[in-house]
């Protein structure tokens, strides 16, 4: 309760966020980072990369990689699934920005949340690093797990560093 | 009213590096009496320092105004034109360099060359300063022998246009009027009509007369800025003085002296102008654009390449569908096509520049070197309007300077050396620059004594690159000193034999995707051909397909492609390694294997074998199919996601996906980490069992 009072008191703005289903779980990222959604199409795989990552594929003229992110929270895949769609994140890595895809299962909703609405989520509850995730936010009775995307992104084995994932 | 000065620093540093180029080259070509070429070099080394000042580069304009005052009095006649004076400008143009440097880097530069350079320049100077003091104090005598100050008499006909850029006369005579009394008479039969009075103009000329003991270079200097807008003539008059203001006085009386003009008081006829106005520019002139304005333009263009490519598949795919629209719609695509390849084509051509930007670095270079080495060295240069694109330009600068001065140092013989072997005892480096099927080829030519065949075995052997049962042609012997760790200098020079060999120039020029090739006579010279592709932007490339995915190979490092022979395919340690090729072993690249494809299904698959060279070495890329060649855009990974090892790039193909371009040098690391892996693994496991 004292978290939620002192963040009530310093701030009171308030912040759009998307939300997207992940294996019946709904996650949200700050709708600003977001430049476009869209449809999933096949990616071309990158030798020697993490399994989650997806491949490289073509936003008009620009190679993008692709993150899958059932494979980066080592959540089953599922082949049947249909709308899966890309969100193309614009993200910042306290150098240059750089356009990336995050593959997840649907599109949901956009919220509009104030800052002392976020709760910090404890820590540990998931494979899930803690430093990805902003915090828990709860819309329509539901729990929504906001994500830090620069965090996600920037991990060390998105950023250049060797690659010891081979076979 | 402030400006952020701050914003004109890169265009200041652009123009100034632009400036000792353009100093440095026509000091080279200095010759005795030669008054435009002076006046070029004073022109950029006053640009210089005018910059300097107005950024507060305090170092550069201290530095460059002593450079400048020793141009002037060359420039006056009042110093010879003497080989040691150029040598000191020389050594002064690449002080002001490293200060410009330090300039725009924000540190102190300590190099102690600026202050030897600017001690001497200061003793030459001084040397002068007394000759002409002396000369003054001669001249002071006369004067006061006669008892008058020497009188200046000057003629100013501002050129019409001149106060449009920004001059202002009322400043010039102000300046002029610090130096000693200012006499003057303006003139103003020219002007015309107020009807037709062009406000802007200025149709007033000036008679002036100064009284001081200046010299005509302070009053030159005054009229430093309107030198090209005006036609000017100062001349020193001595016992004049009285008869000119009676002159003035007597044209004073006919015309009423105006006050002087300020710029609102400007005046114009349309066309009939008394003086010639100066052809500033004859050529067509140019624009600086930022190259990320350019590169961002390619990139559209080659989106418009591809989405041309994408309706060019839906104009098959409709082709044989009969309706009149359908026909109309594959014409409009035919020339759609052709448009995009042309417009690809020109904004291409806009990054291109000739290779001169290169060549310019070497009369300098030549100039130092056949001094330090004692050799008499001619530079010949041809082809220097050979275009070709800036980052390739920017890239192939140092490899040159090696090949040249490995050319100069090793190459070319001493001047008896030369003349006991019958030969001019200047000898010849040839630069030489020319396209060729889609390449840009650059041959160093010089005319020394050619490769030592012998020693470079004996070395090889030395060295242990080759062993004694190697039966070796001489070219193949010759192409040894690519190899690694090879040099041949006996002793350790400054110029070359720093142990970066001709293999860090031979694997620079292949990171561009060229190559170096050599020809060598014993006794009459050698030559290092290099090619490089014009453009790093486009590759010309074999697609290839394994399992399910496209790569696209480098056209330039195949070699052949063949239908695999199993029989060819040799194991080593049960595993297929080498591949027989031409009676060579050369290993075997699985792609496969390499990339962590899904392993082949079907014995059908990686049935294709291409034999790749990098580096002089040869690799045999097992793969499934060939497809097409086609021309491919490069795309970087790394902008958006990282480099891969293997890989050194991508490209987006005709449907919209995206295939990657594997780097063949890159396979080989690949092959080694792996390599290293599995070894590790198999140790890890011999320890576990024992």
């Amino acid at each position: 309760m004292t978290e939620y009072e002192s963040l009530s008191v310093t701030n009171n703005s308030s912040r759009q966020f998307l939300s997207f289903i992940l294996a019946g779980e709904e996650y949200a990222t700050d709708i600003l980072k977001v430049q476009e959604i869209r449809d999933w199409t096949h990616a071309t795989i990158v030798p020697n990369s993490p399994d989650y990552v997806e491949g490289v594929t073509n936003l008009r003229g620009q190679i993008i990689p692709i993150i899958n992110l059932r494979t980066r929270f080592s959540l089953p895949s599922d082949d049947n699934l249909k709308n899966r769609i890309v969100i193309v994140l614009n993200v910042d890595d306290g150098h240059r920005t750089r356009l990336m895809g995050l593959l997840v299962d649907a599109f949901a909703e956009t919220y509009d949340i104030n800052d002392y609405e976020i709760k910090t989520a404890p820590s540990k509850i998931s494979v899930i690093d803690d430093e990805f995730i902003i915090g828990l936010a709860s819309a329509n009775e539901k729990m929504l797990i906001l994500l830090d995307v620069d965090e996600l992104l920037t991990s060390q084995e998105l950023t250049p560093t060797v690659n010891d994932n081979v076979a | 009213m402030s400006i952020d000065l701050s914003q004109f620093i890169p265009t200041f540093l652009e123009e100034s590096f632009e400036g000792l180029e353009l100093m440095e080259s026509s000091l080279l070509d200095l010759e005795q009496g030669d008054i435009d070429t002076i006046n070029a070099i004073f022109r950029a080394a006053h640009s210089i320092k005018g910059g300097a000042g107005t950024f507060g580069f305090n170092r550069v304009t201290d530095f460059t105004h002593d450079v400048e005052t020793l141009l002037d009095e060359m420039r006056d006649g009042r110093r010879k034109i003497e080989q040691r004076d150029v040598d000191l400008l020389l050594r002064s143009v690449d002080c002001i360099r490293l200060l410009i440097e330090a300039a725009r880097d924000g540190v102190e530069c300590d190099a102690p060359s600026i202050q030897d350079v600017h001690n001497a320049l200061a003793q030459t100077l001084n040397k002068a300063v007394n000759h002409q003091e002396e000369a003054e104090n001669v001249e002071q005598e006369i004067v006061e022998t006669s008892n008058e100050t020497p009188c200046w008499k000057i003629s100013f006909i501002p050129h019409h246009e001149m106060l449009q850029t920004g001059n202002d006369v009322l400043h010039i005579i102000n300046a002029l009027a610090e130096l000693g009394p200012v006499t003057q008479v303006v003139e103003c039969e020219s002007i015309p009509p107020l009807d037709s009075i062009h406000p802007e103009e200025c149709y007033l000329s000036w008679q002036i007369t100064l009284q001081s003991s200046c010299n005509k270079g302070d009053i030159d200097e005054v009229f430093e800025w309107v030198e090209d807008e005006c036609d000017l003539i100062v001349e020193q008059v001595k016992n004049e003085l009285p008869e000119i203001v009676d002159e003035f006085e007597a044209v004073s009386d006919n015309v009423e002296t105006p006050p002087l003009p300020t710029p609102s008081q400007k005046t114009d006829v349309e066309s009939v102008s008394a003086v010639k106005p100066k052809v500033s520019n004859p050529e067509g002139g140019s624009i600086r654009v930022g190259i990320d304005k350019v590169d961002a333009l390619i990139n559209r263009v080659g989106e418009l390449v591809i989405t041309q490519a994408m309706l060019k598949q839906v104009g098959n795919d409709l082709s044989h569908q009969q309706h009149d629209l359908v026909e109309k719609l594959l014409e409009g695509l035919v020339q759609l096509e052709g448009n995009t390849r042309d417009l690809q084509e020109d904004v291409m051509r806009i990054r291109m520049l000739p290779i001169s930007f290169v060549f310019n670095r070497f009369p300098r270079m030549v100039y130092d070197i056949s001094s330090k080495l004692g050799k008499k060295i001619e530079l010949k240069l041809s082809g220097e309007q050979t275009e070709l694109d800036k980052t390739v330009m920017e890239k192939i600068g140092d490899p040159l300077v090696h090949l040249v001065r490995n050319s100069l140092d090793h190459g070319l013989e001493m001047p008896d050396e030369r003349i006991a072997a019958g030969k001019d005892e200047t000898g010849t480096v040839h630069l030489h620059a020319y396209h060729q099927g889609g390449y840009i080829v650059i041959d160093i030519i010089d005319d020394g004594r050619g490769l030592n065949t012998q020693r470079i075995k004996e070395k090889a052997l030395e060295k242990g690159l080759i062993s004694a049962e190697q039966n070796l042609s001489d070219q193949e012997i010759n192409e040894l000193i690519f190899a690694p760790g090879f040099s041949t200098a006996d002793q350790v020079s400054d110029l070359s034999g720093r142990g970066v060999g001709m293999d860090v120039v031979r694997r620079n020029i292949e990171s561009l995707g060229g190559h170096v090739a050599l020809t060598s006579t014993p006794g009459e010279g050698s030559t290092f051909s290099v090619s490089l592709p014009l453009t790093l932007a486009i590759l010309d490339g074999q697609l290839i397909r394994v399992a399910s995915e496209t790569y696209i190979v480098p056209l330039i490092s195949i070699i052949e492609s063949a239908q695999l022979n199993h029989n060819n395919v040799k194991a080593v340690a049960g595993n297929p390694s080498l591949y027989c090729f031409r009676d060579e072993y050369i290993p075997i690249y699985s792609i496969r294997q390499l990339f962590s494809l899904p392993s082949s299904q079907s014995p059908l698959d990686e049935t294709m074998v291409i034999i790749v060279e990098s580096s002089g070495n040869k690799y045999a890329l097992l793969v499934d199919d060939l497809l097409d060649q086609q021309q491919v855009v490069l795309k970087s990974l790394d902008s958006n996601y990282m480099p891969i090892e293997g890989i050194s790039g991508a490209t987006i193909l005709g449907d919209g996906g995206v295939a990657l371009i594997v780097d063949i040098k890159g396979l080989s690391a690949l092959k080694q980490q792996m390599s290293c892996e599995i070894s590790h693994a198999f140790e890890h496991t011999v320890e576990s069992v024992a």
